[in-house]
């Protein structure tokens, strides 16, 4: 709960940001609401048992949002070669001009800020809602706040089977900060794919997938040098597939929350991801399974590989509830130490409240394995390249996670290139 | 082809001394058997001839054909033509066996100067030495030794080798967890590597090897030492009589 100082760390961060003008009623009504929220909540404090691990105070100073600018295409670079609709967000502000035509079939597709500015009902029924929803069990103000005042990104409708990835590129230029909201509805038995590259200093995504649709997500941060924090909020109908993966190197320090819920029967929910850190690197993956309906299916699969003082941080729930039975929810965070300075932090938690479920977790960290190293030196593969190798195998059980083979492909050869680039 | 002298090893850790001088050498074309009661320290010779981290040579040489042995890392020796087929072969979970051996090989041929084999030039090598060893494609493609059996493990070192075509084989227990064809099939694969500029040398408890492998020189190794040595009869005697009498001759 907010205390006098919270709430004033509340105020400073929203006085910071200008109210948007032209908006629909519902949107105003929606903001106003977020306010309100923001304020009992407070900002996140280092004493915040949700906050442990990753101090609050460097994603909670008050935003100067950049202004317009050019940035160079850099960003998309992270996915080359897999073919996707690239849409372009430069210093936090969609560039349709330098973007490709985002239209294709089965999907309907639009900047949030025109659709805020109208009544389209599937805004409506998520902008805002799922956010709110995943404050259930603990309080995310950084997500509040980004309903309270975002009005960059996409607006996305999947009512078929959509054939090319929707790739959201992320530029920036100069030190500004930026503010990014996107809203996706995956109808019944659609699907779709979302790829982002490059990371907004405070950015969420909803996304609703309808009974038997499919949304798959891969990301990917890379070097990011400005504290980052971002939320995905899903809700999984009945025998709907819900996948997300990202990969989070060397980035100064990011938190990603991802909070989902399999409110179906048969619903499938998986979380991944691979951290790389060196230097003095941070990256905190916190995620949040919430079990609603029968027989959901959940994983969270969490590769850490840790140079230099750089520190990974993996905070994972399960909550299943009372109704949930059959619920099979699984939950592994490792991570691999390449340096004495290096720490990687976990913090598995379960909450059950349905007698018919089966939910395991488990956590580990060390140095690569030496008689591993040994081995492959022994037949002649040389030191870097046999760490290379047994770091790749390592953080393999995360990518795989990844249902397209070309993504993971894609993946593999970052973390290969990390691995090379490492100093 | 290998010559050690004078050899002294202390554990780095706990300080304590498990070679205490030993003299071996092993001349190109030749076969040599150490043999040994356990713990005496066969297989930290092997390791610290291979390269392996955790040791400290207090005294004494290692070279390999005339070359320095204790001056280079493990990779360095590999490509220098040493070979360790381990007493316990290692486990490396989401490393392909393929993927494996093809980045060895061209490591090796990268460190020495040559060009690196194609794919599809590998691809048949591999599984012509395969078939030799009854290793069939599937266990090719799964990740090194991960859910093999012992003595699938013993024979995927012995592909190793014969892939690699190392000049000095140093093979630790190789036989031991082998049933009776499996230990045939190694010691074909090792007879069909003999040759004039090939040392070999092998550690073993049993002379059911030393049937297959004819060894010309056998060593009895006992307290970090080279105690006897003699030629095949040895092993024989080692057999029928058991260490007692060779360590107190010592
Ligand atoms: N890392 C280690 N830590 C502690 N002791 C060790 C270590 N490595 C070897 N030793 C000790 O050194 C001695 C020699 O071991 P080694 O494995 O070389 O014996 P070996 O002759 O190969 O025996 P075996 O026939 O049982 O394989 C043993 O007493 C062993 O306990
Ligand atoms: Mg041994």
């Amino acid at each position: 709960m907010a205390t006098d100082a919270t709430r004033k760390a509340a105020e400073a961060l929203l006085h910071a940001l200008a109210l948007p003008e032209g908006e629909a009623g519902w949107v105003r009504e929606r903001r106003a609401a977020a306010r309100t929220r923001l304020f009992e909540a407070g900002a996140p404090m280092r004493r915040d048992e949700y906050w442990r691990f990753t101090d609050p105070a460097r994603l909670t100073a008050p935003l100067a949002l950049a202004g317009a600018g050019d940035a160079p295409a850099q960003a998309a670079a992270a996915f080359a070669g897999i073919d996707a609709v690239r849409v372009r967000m430069v210093n936090g502000r969609l560039r349709p001009d330098l973007s490709d035509p985002m239209e294709q079939a089965g999907l309907a597709i639009a900047p949030l800020g025109a659709v805020l500015r109208q009544d389209i009902s599937i805004a409506r029924e998520i902008f805002g809602r799922l956010e709110a929803a995943g404050q259930e069990k603990v309080s995310r103000p950084l997500a509040i706040l980004n309903t309270a005042a975002a009005t960059e990104g996409l607006a996305m409708q999947a009512h078929g089977a959509v054939a090319l990835p929707v790739l959201i590129a992320h530029d920036r230029i100069g030190e500004g900060a930026s503010l990014v909201r996107h809203v996706v509805r995956v109808e019944a038995g659609a699907s779709l794919t979302v790829l982002e590259a490059g990371v907004p200093t405070n950015s969420v995504m909803e996304v609703d997938v309808a009974p038997g649709g499919r949304f798959h997500h891969v990301r990917v941060q890379t070097g990011e040098r400005a504290p980052a924090a971002t939320h995905l909020f899903a809700r999984i109908g009945e025998g709907a597939e819900f996948k997300t993966f990202t990969l989070t190197a060397d980035g100064a320090l990011t938190r990603n929350e991802v909070v989902i819920d399999l409110a179906g029967d048969h619903a499938s929910g998986h979380v991944a991801g691979a951290v790389l850190g060196q230097g003095e690197a941070h990256a905190d993956n916190t995620v949040f399974v919430t079990h609603s309906a029968e027989h959901g299916e959940s994983r969270q699969v969490f590769k850490n590989v840790l140079a230099g003082r750089s520190r990974g941080i993996f905070q994972g729930k399960i909550f299943v509830r009372k109704g949930a039975q059959k619920t099979d929810g699984y939950q592994i965070s490792q991570s691999v130490l390449l340096d004495e300075g290096a720490q990687f932090l976990a913090k598995p938690e379960l909450e059950i409240y349905a007698d018919d479920v089966k939910c395991s977790h488990g956590s580990t960290t060390g140095a690569l394995d030496a008689t591993a190293l040994f081995y492959l030196r022994s037949r002649g593969v040389p030191k870097r390249v046999a760490e290379a190798m047994l770091v790749e195998a390592f953080v393999d059980e995360a990518v795989a996670e990844i249902a397209d083979q070309g993504l993971q492909d894609r993946v593999r050869a970052l973390v290969a290139d990390w691995m090379a680039g490492r100093a | 082809m290998l010559e050690i002298k004078g050899l002294r090893v202390t554990l780095e850790e706990e300080g304590k001394e498990i070679l205490k001088g030993v003299d071996l050498t092993v001349e190109a074309g030749k076969v040599h058997a150490i043999m040994g009661p356990n713990g005496s320290g066969k297989s930290t010779l092997s390791y610290v001839l291979a390269g392996r981290e955790g040791y400290e040579v207090t005294a004494g040489s290692v070279t390999l054909e005339g070359r320095d042995v204790l001056a280079m890392e493990a990779e360095e020796r590999a490509a220098a033509g040493m070979f360790l087929a381990f007493q316990y072969p290692v486990e490396l979970p989401g490393v392909g066996n393929m993927t494996f051996l093809r980045t060895a090989m061209n490591a090796q041929r990268k460190a020495r100067g040559e060009d690196e084999i194609s794919a599809p030039e590998f691809l048949k090598l591999v599984r012509e030495k395969a078939k030799t060893l009854n290793i069939d494609n599937e266990m090719l493609k799964r990740a090194v030794n991960v859910g093999f059996s012992g003595g699938e493990k013993k024979r995927n070192e012995i592909l190793q080798m014969a892939m690699l075509e190392p000049k000095m084989c140093i093979l630790d227990e190789t036989d031991s967890g082998l049933d009776v064809d499996a230990m045939r099939l190694v010691a074909d694969g090792v007879n069909a590597l003999r040759s004039p500029d090939r040392g070999f040398l092998v550690i073993t408890h049993y002379q059911r090897l030393l049937d297959h492998i004819k060894p010309d020189v056998v060593h009895i190794m006992s307290g970090g030492r080279i105690v006897e040595t003699g030629g095949p009869e040895l092993a024989l005697r080692v057999e029928t009589e058991g260490y007692a009498d060779l360590a107190k001759s010592a």
